[in-house]
């Protein structure tokens, strides 16, 4: 019981805007010290009488064990609907459930090896700690921090001082080289020889970063934002297509035996589907158009 | 002030229960995920997620849509199969020293038959919940629970095929045109109890594709937003037999709403959705119908069981 996750009600400290994100910090008290890179907690909306019942989880960007305040958790969130607008509106002060730390962390290299670390979007908000994780075990550490455009980037200031070497990218050219975060990622895994590569973004970014891991003999370590329902492993919803140890294709929930994949192992072309040979799937594979009135 | 003590202690026919609040089959997996919140030992009985004969990946992806004050739910009933359930999961539970209420689930009637049989035969289980919200693949897909003498025929079964101290809880589906007919008929075949109520089937269409939500087109709908319906079955089925006991689930997310369940007729709780909200929700809730029963002076749970149905004559004695 003691590594696992708790349920704390956690006051606010501080609520700040950042460029299109929003960066909050709450007294996690048993959550900060648990946390390890690559964890995530997942915040109730709204309070107990809220209408909206489904937890928001979110990456953990930064913890401090020891504050004046106690342990604090920092999150990176945007606002996509009515649970993270109600997010944008909490104050120093309020009160908001906090699940914590759930999920696999990144798994780290033995050997003192170089790393890339890819962040698309507010992804890039786990990969701070985890660089400093990195650098304390020697590795070398370079970060491609992507986005949309410059309002839509995340910590490229902050890479500055937690990497060896920094590439930003947007779509719109708006600042960095113009393009997606893998189209400087072949040469920065040569160039800098790295083994490693640690992804957090959007799924097509990371099917993407994976493939180019792996043409480049490089393990990736890729960290999803699946929907989650519940973010303990009750609710079955968090689930994509993963082959195993054994060569089997399973769906796995992406909260208890992820977030973080090896890249290798995620069937990114099947994610949203039940592919042919999955354990226990139809033996033609499901698409999801059937309606059968089947519970949970 | 200190509250008077209550007896919380009920029964489902042979199954005696230390308290009356339940996980919700489909809500809890097995118990193991949320023992990192409370002791599983704690609640009345675990229910375990409906469990079929061979391993099942369910449905693909969105499996979910939040909606207002619930959920539509389509997973499909993903799960291990009986094998690893048997060898894994309902020892564990057993070990915990929890009351293991195993869902089970299949496409025919003998499946159903099979699932019975082995789960019949092994140690530790406090009961069967029949969940025949389920297409019969053997009757063009319609779902068990919504034609009577279909839901009979697997209550039936699975009945002849368990141990006589093994009840059989049918859990019912509300979109039925008369939620009494198929528990009549449910416990003429030999239900000991029923588990009223399962999801409403519903559909949310995103505003941006333009498309079904879910990625199983239909859903669950589950949440407070039902309870209002589950009550009715509750109050309806209660009025008809007063004396089939009664297994109340949908949307409960406060000790008063549980006790609403049991003023309707329920002598029984499960907690469900409201767990994906507050994994420490069944226990909070025990605790706050302990208090709500006390403030009442009822002096346990059977007091307050149909409680509502009592003509207001009786009530002003209170």
């Amino acid at each position: 019981m003691s590594g696992g996750p708790v349920q704390v009600t956690a006051r606010v400290l501080s609520n700040k805007r950042i460029g299109a994100y929003h960066h909050l910090t709450v007294v996690g008290t048993g959550i900060a010290e648990r946390t390890r890179p690559g964890h995530f907690a997942a915040l109730a909306i709204g309070g107990v009488d809220s209408a909206q019942l489904l937890r928001r989880a979110f990456s953990i960007y930064r913890v401090r064990p020891t504050g004046v305040y106690g342990g604090t958790v920092e999150i990176i969130f945007a606002v996509h609907g009515g649970g993270t607008a109600w997010m944008s509106r909490l104050v120093p002060q309020d009160e908001v459930d906090v699940l914590g730390p759930l999920g696999r962390p990144f798994a780290l290299p033995t050997e003192p090896v170089s790393c890339v670390l890819v962040g698309g979007g507010y992804g890039s908000a786990p990969l701070f700690a985890l660089a400093e994780r990195l650098r304390e075990r020697g590795c070398g550490v370079h970060m491609v921090i992507g986005a949309a455009g410059k309002d839509r980037l995340f910590g490229a200031l902050e890479a500055k001082r937690a990497a060896r070497s920094v590439v930003v990218t947007t779509d719109d050219g708006s600042v960095g080289i113009k393009g997606l975060v893998t189209a400087p990622l072949p040469e920065l895994i040569e160039r800098t020889r790295s083994e490693v590569v640690y992804a957090c973004g959007p799924m097509a970014m990371l099917r993407a970063v994976a493939q180019v891991a792996a043409e480049r003999g490089a393990h990736s370590q890729c960290a999803v934002e699946e929907a989650m329902a519940c973010g303990v492993g009750v609710c079955m919803t968090c689930v994509l297509p993963v082959v195993g140890d054994d060569g089997v294709t399973r769906m796995v929930r992406s909260c208890v035996e992820g977030p973080v994949f090896r890249g290798d192992r995620v069937r990114w072309d099947a994610v949203g589907s039940i592919p042919a040979g999955t354990l226990g799937g139809a033996p033609g594979g499901l698409l999801g158009t059937a309606a059968e009135g089947l519970d949970r | 002030m200190s509250l008077p003590e209550v007896d919380l202690s009920t029964q489902i026919a042979e199954l005696l229960l230390p308290n009356p609040v339940m996980t919700a089959s489909g809500c809890a997996a097995s118990g193991r995920e949320l023992s990192q919140f409370f002791d599983v030992a704690d609640l009345g009985a675990v229910v375990t997620k409906s469990i079929m004969l061979d391993p099942r990946a369910g449905r693909p992806t969105p499996r979910m849509a939040e909606t207002p004050s619930g959920m539509l739910n389509s997973i499909g009933l993903q799960g291990p199969g009986i094998d690893r359930f048997l060898a894994s999961d309902l020892p564990w539970l057993v070990q915990q020293r929890a009351r293991a209420v195993v869902s089970i689930a299949g496409s025919t009637l003998g499946d159903y038959a099979e699932l019975a049989r082995r789960v019949g035969n092994s140690p530790g289980v406090a009961a069967v919940e029949a969940n025949i919200s389920c297409p019969n693949v053997e009757n063009r897909g319609q779902v068990f629970a919504c034609e009577p003498y279909q839901a009979a025929k697997v209550v039936s079964v699975v009945r002849r095929e368990l141990p006589r101290g093994v009840p059989v809880l049918a859990k019912l589906s509300p979109d039925v045109t008369s939620i009494v007919d198929v528990a009549e008929s449910v416990v003429d075949a030999g239900a000991d109890g029923l588990v009223l109520i399962n999801t409403l089937l519903g559909l949310a269409i995103d505003p941006d594709t333009l498309r079904p939500k879910l990625g199983g087109v239909t859903g669950g709908l589950s949440g407070p937003a039902i309870r209002p319906v589950a009550v009715r079955c509750v109050w309806q089925v209660h009025a008809a037999f007063p004396d089939v006991p009664i297994v109340g689930v949908g949307g409960i997310r406060t000790g008063y709403d549980a006790l609403e369940f049991l003023l309707a007729g329920a002598s029984a709780v499960q907690v469900g959705t409201v767990i994906f909200n507050d994994p420490s929700a069944p226990v909070r809730i025990l605790a706050e119908l302990r208090e709500e029963l006390a403030r009442r002076g009822f002096a346990g749970v059977g007091d307050a069981v149909g409680w509502a149905h009592r003509p207001v004559e009786q009530l002003a004695t209170r």
